[in-house]
């Protein structure tokens, strides 16, 4: 599919896109696609039961569609089975329960490597954690490349080294780090890799393998899916030795009063119901993404329009963009500073003309203070924007020059 | 509604009681953490009423303007009527705008730190 047809395809199926708003903040959720609302409708007008648990076709609808959805993101992440994929409420709450389950394998002195473009969900964990068992945590910094080189990580690197968590792209800046190399290099060093690849998934082809992650996560709500769902990948083995970190109904197999066996794998790590709509939704949102040409389509177009975004932010006096230099460590999302005019005051401008932006700290203030900055105006891209949305962000930009600046 | 009314931006590039005072009696500053908006209020009184007051800092044009609004309605009042204070006060100055729950953390910048300086006044910059 070209990008004509895709252009053409997006407007018949995003009805968001009749209401003339410039959607520029996808970093922080997306669209959704017509069927996923009618997948999630469907279930909840025409099935709606909870699984595993039924013994009607309702629910043995509902159970087999959710596994379906397992099977079908295990394949789109290049996971080695669906027992691999753990179904969450979202990025965050798969993030804490890594974090958990491998902290398992620490003990006291244990050191964890972060970077230092970190969102809070793949940081507070490991505060939390670090505070209770008494590990050092350690934080890659950005060299002047705004990368990360394996030399940096080699430094850093200790006997006592036993995890590297990081972002494969920074959601404040749009920064592609490379999690494939450091993860080789952690592996050497039999370093457990966890990957918050919430902002990475949704835009570009992601393999768990070739990535190099032991574990990974994302969200739904931002792979054009609902909220509320939420994945965490782990390789087999590692789940198989780790103990749950949520207990409740469905993680079991047998129970005492003072004790509990657990159900296999990926029951044992998903208690109580899961969000099943949610599952429903992103299964939805994976078949669409399929029929459009999966994420090489969507990442093609959206660097087309990043080029195009980066090429009219340079075209912009007076605004500062904090993105890489190198067009291939970015993408698309666009951190910057309006000279004179405060960031709430250019998202509140833009909202003004319809062009929705986030303005703030973007959950990663570690990275601000990298930057000496204590908030920036973030516009995010998807394949559905067009070439019109970053004109009229940047029309929106020169708008609030004149009235503030 | 239109957020960015003449009278906010007139107090936005105008503000009124801009600056500090060197002998001020209560000092203070409050910080809105999420976006960087700073504020400090000085506030010197005489027979327990403000006899001058006045305020720096940086931010988003709402909360400038609220604390160049408010420096307007504080002179001559006294702490007690200052620790009344409510938000709805500070709305009514900026008029009837419709505010975001962010925008509003925005204007009530300047309603914290003025309350804060009367109920648990400290010297601080």
């Amino acid at each position: 599919m070209n990008h004509q047809r895709l252009q053409e395809r997006v407007r018949a199926d995003f009805p968001f896109l009749k209401l003339g708003v410039a959607f520029l903040d996808n970093a922080s959720t997306t669209q959704k696609p017509r069927r996923v609302v009618e997948a999630i409708v469907r279930y909840y007008e025409e099935y709606c039961s909870n699984i595993h648990r039924g013994l009607y076709a309702w629910s043995e609808r509902a159970t087999e569609e959710c596994e379906q959805v397992r099977a079908l993101i295990a394949q789109f992440l290049g996971a080695a089975a669906p027992e691999e994929i753990i179904f969450t409420s979202g990025a965050t709450q798969s993030l804490n329960m890594a974090a958990r389950m491998v902290a398992q394998f620490l003990s006291a002195g244990d050191e964890v490597v972060l970077t230092v473009a970190e969102h809070h969900s793949n940081l507070i964990p490991w505060q939390l954690i670090a505070k209770e068992k008494k590990l050092h945590l350690r934080f890659l910094e950005l060299n002047d490349e705004w990368t990360i080189t394996p030399e940096q990580f080699k430094k850093i690197i200790t006997p006592k080294t036993k995890v590297l968590a990081m972002a494969h792209i920074s959601n404040a800046s749009g920064i592609i780090l490379p999690v494939r190399t450091l993860a080789q290099l952690a592996h050497e060093h039999h370093i457990t890799v966890i990957v918050d690849a919430a902002q990475s998934v949704p835009h570009l082809p992601v393999n768990v393998a070739a990535l190099g992650a032991d574990m990974l996560a994302f969200s739904g709500h931002k792979l054009y899916g609902p909220t509320g769902i939420g994945v965490l990948y782990g390789k087999r083995e590692l789940l198989e030795h780790c103990e749950p970190v949520v207990g409740g109904g469905n993680m079991i197999d047998e129970v005492e009063r003072m004790s509990a066996t657990w159900a296999p794998l990926p029951a044992k790590f998903e208690a109580g119901t899961p969000p099943i709509a949610g599952i429903i939704g992103l299964g939805a949102a994976l078949e669409y993404v399929a029929e459009i040409g999966g994420m090489a389509m969507i990442a093609a177009a959206e660097e087309e329009l990043t080029q195009y975004a980066r090429r009219a932010f340079a075209d912009c006096s007076g605004v500062t963009l904090y993105a890489p230099k190198r067009p291939e460590y970015h993408a698309g999302i666009f951190s910057f500073i309006v000279d004179g005019v405060h960031p709430h005051d250019v998202a509140g401008m833009l909202d003004q003309d319809g062009v929705c932006v986030r303005a703030g700290h973007h959950c990663a203030q570690p990275l601000m203070k990298f930057w000496n900055l204590p908030a920036t105006t973030r516009a995010s891209l998807s394949f559905y924007n067009t070439p019109e949305d970053i004109d009229r962000l940047i029309a929106g930009i020169r708008k609030a020059q004149k009235l503030f600046a | 509604m239109d957020l960015y009314q003449e009278e906010i931006l007139d107090h936005y590039r105008h503000p009124h009681h801009h600056g500090t005072l060197p002998d001020a009696d209560i000092v203070r500053t409050e910080r809105n953490s999420s976006c960087g908006d700073e504020l400090t209020f000085y506030l010197k009184f005489a027979n327990e009423k403000i006899a001058d007051i006045s305020f720096e800092g940086q931010g988003c044009a709402i909360s400038q303007a609220a604390a160049s609004m408010l420096t307007d309605e504080l002179v001559g009042k006294s702490k007690k009527d200052i620790a009344k204070l409510q938000k709805d006060d500070v709305l009514k100055l900026l008029g009837t705008v419709s505010l975001t729950p962010t925008r509003l953390q925005c204007a009530l910048l300047p309603l914290q730190a003025v309350t804060n300086a009367v109920v648990r006044p400290k010297r601080e910059l």
